[in-house]
């Protein structure tokens, strides 16, 4: 059995959400810099330096002190935790452990804190707890957290449906690109677009969130999936949307699919839009 | 791309009718922040007869909820907000003398009919550039509805605030794209 202190888990959870809200992915650099180079509107070009800028000023020029949050809206924190069966931790629970993180980061961070207790009547909780938390038991003795921020306006445009098997991968594409259309310049693009495609309802949902979680840009380990991404971010850059929906070729910077086994009777896809404010961090304990 | 175009608040009907979907623009001087819930009290406010907070006259209003100000800065990071959720409020306070808004994403033809009755024009800001944006912005003072915390209805004073002109009073919409 290894134990983990209760309090390093609050620390760690403090630190990733203070780190993800204010320093930009520098793979999402990369590729927003690769993009300027193949965009040819003018309007475009203008935003894609603006978020570049954003992200050098949020990072305030190396001075911890002098670090903004890149987007205003810090999110509901999503995480997805794997815990290993080897794993006892000490002084309290892995869910409290996780919220206290959240309430001290988004204190300390200057976060904004956005969440309301009840969907209907709306009290905001004032401390952006309570994350939504996917928890796993894996063997062996290691504890995994993954962190998001995922802003409401991209979250909005998420959609689902439960296609039929006959409507195929050509059906799954097709929803996927509607999907990205309809949000229109809602969702903050350039996007990064995570796909889900399989398991049931509610696993499907999830895995196109889960998806936002791999490293920026990299293709699916699957070559059948990966040249479904790639199609799938040509169709989208093809739209004609552009960076904030103003226009451009610009639209997505990565579509990232994850999959999952599925009944003999379901096609069931989800797509989970995150904006270029796509922040994520990860730690091992 | 060439030099922004300086527009100086408060925003009166006839510069807000010059003004034409694609124009990048920088702007100076005061305007408001408010989002859903403060635009819906103005609005109650005006159904009811009671006295509004502001005067509309020629104002701006930024949708925007702020991230908390650190020490020493006026006000957090500042993006825009989705504007269609102020759709049900604006074509009101359009009539009512407001001529500038500025969020993201576009606005619905109720409001694109009132911009066009009246004179009105639809600014579009970065999201997401929200500590860019903070930088404009000079300072912060809540003017009414304090209890809706970083939704609060405050004037702002801001210097280069960057945006562009997304829907214009003449029907021009960047939104629209070549099919
Ligand atoms: S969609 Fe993303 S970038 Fe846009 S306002 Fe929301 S969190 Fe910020």
């Amino acid at each position: 059995m290894k134990e983990i202190q209760f309090d390093a888990i609050v620390a760690a959870v403090r630190q990733m959400c203070i780190r993800g809200c204010t320093l930009a992915d520098p793979r999402l650099l990369e590729l927003l810099a690769a993009a300027r180079r193949g965009e040819d509107n003018e309007l475009a070009d203008t935003i894609l330096g603006q978020i570049e800028e954003n992200a050098r000023i949020a990072a305030g020029g190396g001075d911890e002190s002098q670090r903004r949050p890149l987007c205003q809206d810090t999110g509901l924190a999503v995480f997805f935790v794997e815990t290993g069966s080897d794993v006892r931790i000490v002084g309290g629970e892995l869910t409290d452990a996780i919220n206290r993180g959240v309430a001290q980061g988004y204190r300390d961070g200057y976060l904004r804190k956005s969440v309301v207790g009840d969907p209907v009547r709306r009290a905001n909780t004032g401390d952006n707890t309570p994350a939504i938390v996917h928890l796993r038991l894996v063997s062996g003795d290691g504890l995994r957290i993954r962190y998001a921020a995922k802003g409401g306006g991209s979250e909005n445009m998420s959609r689902i449906a439960m296609l039929k098997p006959a409507d195929g991968i050509e059906g799954v594409k097709d929803f996927v690109v509607n999907a990205v259309a309809e949000a229109g310049g809602n969702p903050c693009p350039p996007l990064v677009v995570g796909v889900g495609i399989g398991g049931d309802f509610e696993q499907c949902a999830i895995l196109a969130k889960e998806s936002l979680f791999r490293p920026l840009g990299d293709p699916s380990g699957d070559e059948f999936y990966a040249g479904v991404e790639s199609e799938l971010l040509g169709r989208i850059n093809s739209l004609g949307i552009g960076p904030m929906g103003l226009g451009g070729s610009t639209t997505a910077l990565a579509v990232h699919v994850l999959t999952a086994a599925c009944h003999i009777a379901s096609l069931p896809v989800a797509v989970n839009l995150n904006c270029h404010s796509s922040r994520h961090e990860e730690v091992r304990l | 791309m060439s030099d922004p175009v300086r527009i100086d608040l408060p925003l009166n009907r006839a510069t807000a009718r010059s003004l034409r979907a694609g124009q990048v623009v920088e702007l100076f001087g005061e305007m408001y922040t408010a989002r859903d819930a403060a635009h819906r009290r103005l609005i109650e406010l005006i159904d009811s007869g009671g006295e509004l907070p502001v005067d509309l006259t020629d104002i701006t209003i930024y949708y925007v909820g702020p991230s908390p100000a650190p020490r020493g800065a006026p006000i957090g990071s500042a993006g825009p907000t989705s504007s269609y959720r102020m759709d049900p409020y604006s074509p009101l306070l359009i009539a009512r003398g407001q001529t500038g808004m500025i969020g993201k994403g576009p606005r619905g033809e109720g409001v694109l009919a009132a911009m066009r009755e009246y004179g009105a024009v639809y600014f579009a800001a970065v999201g997401g550039a929200a500590a860019l944006i903070a930088r404009t912005i000079k300072s912060y003072e809540v003017v009414a509805y304090d209890d809706l915390g970083a939704e609060a209805l405050a004037r702002i004073t801001v210097e280069g605030f960057p945006c562009v002109v997304a829907q214009d009073s003449v029907g021009g919409d960047l939104y629209k794209r070549p099919k």
